[in-house]
């Protein structure tokens, strides 16, 4: 590792819904991640520093963290290009869910929405759960597949969720993500539960909630668009009502 | 706390220029009415009020009333294509078409004014 000289000047949020940001003194190197630093942090300054990592290679989703004011993926975010010119870096926990302690946010209600917006694949010929006896095709060219494609590699990191401000204005939305898996079931042609999962959506706190401004689809570290699957369940509730095919 | 995540992307900006130009043409609208019912008050009344408003200050004005009033028809439609159309790639595009066409409709009100 190519050593850079100077440290670094970082704020990290210490304590639960009640805090106080505290500064640290974090050696400067020349190729290290926002995640190298909290680890830094926690096995060199200060052991009690809660955060919350597994894979550190963007594959599980589980260090995002709002680094200066923006929800990443802290092992896939390296030091040198998100420090201001001011040579300052403040880290918060992922905003919109209830802190636990330090760097570390409690995900329940965040999945809580997931299971409130029927994420939960229903096989059509057997409502018990069974495997069905005949197999559905599913050309990968029909739309439908591609639609579901888009929105499918989701890994609940909770970026777009805590970038939301729909999220901020009303916790009660259930946010893009929830949003995104819902409109993946309701392109899978093997799925039974399209009408429960639509009348999930179309409430208050549902998709017509949002108001297309896009954070989510612009924040995704995986590229993804739920703005666009947002629309989707929008688009799909406005003819449903029109054409009468809701219950 | 002021609430400091950054929000610059360009269909943000969109989203802001639709809502503000929607709030400030619904505190126009008492205006709007006003005006119109001076027609009923008689002929002179209505007469009067159009002749001040041949003043440049007030053209000026309403140049900007019309460019609010583009903008928030041009943000409504990329809103509508944004949701009925399902497009996914050109939301930049859009924007932009947008903020265009309701200078351009500004713009071709000035030139009828002056």
């Amino acid at each position: 590792m190519v050593e850079a000289a100077g440290t670094l000047e970082v704020s990290i949020w210490r304590g639960g819904a009640e805090g106080a940001m505290q500064r640290y003194q974090v050696p400067a190197r020349g190729n290290q991640t926002v995640l190298d630093i909290v680890t830094h942090i926690q096995r060199e300054l200060d052991p009690s520093l809660a955060y919350r990592f597994a894979c550190r290679v963007g594959m599980c989703g589980s260090c995002a963290m709002m680094v200066n004011g923006r929800a990443r993926w802290t092992c896939r975010t390296h030091a040198s290009r998100v420090i201001g010119a001011d040579g300052r870096l403040g880290l918060r926990p992922l905003a919109n869910l209830p802190v636990i302690r330090d760097l570390a946010t409690d995900m329940a209600p965040f999945f809580d929405k997931w299971a409130r917006a029927r994420g939960r694949f229903q096989p059509k010929d057997a409502p018990d759960g069974a495997v069905p006896q005949e197999f559905h095709v599913v050309p990968p060219a029909s739309k439908q597949r591609r639609e579901a494609d888009a929105g499918i590699e989701c890994i609940g990191c909770g970026v777009c969720h805590a970038s939301c401000d729909v999220v901020a204005w009303n916790p009660d939305y259930l946010g893009p993500a929830a949003l995104n898996r819902a409109w993946t079931l309701v392109n899978d042609v093997r799925d039974g539960a399209r009408q429960e999962r639509m009348e999930a959506v179309a409430g208050d706190a549902g998709c017509h909630s949002c108001h297309s401004t896009q954070s989510c689809t612009e924040r995704c570290p995986k590229q993804l668009d739920p703005s666009a699957a947002i629309a989707g369940l929008k688009r799909s509730l406005f003819w449903d009502t029109l054409l009468g095919r809701r219950a | 706390m002021m609430d400091l995540r950054p929000r610059s992307h360009p269909t943000y900006l969109a989203f802001l220029v639709h809502r503000i130009s929607g709030l400030l043409l619904a505190l126009f609208l008492p205006l709007h009415f006003w005006a119109l019912g001076g027609a009923i008050q008689g002929e002179a009344a209505l007469e009067g009020f159009l002749r001040w408003t041949d003043r440049p200050l007030v053209k000026a004005a309403e140049f900007g009333l019309v460019l609010l009033l583009a903008a928030h028809l041009a943000g409504g439609l990329r809103v509508l294509a944004l949701e009925f159309l399902g497009w996914r790639r050109r939301q930049k595009d859009l924007v932009a078409a947008s903020a265009g066409i309701s200078l351009a409709a500004g713009l071709l009100f000035l030139l009828a004014v002056f």
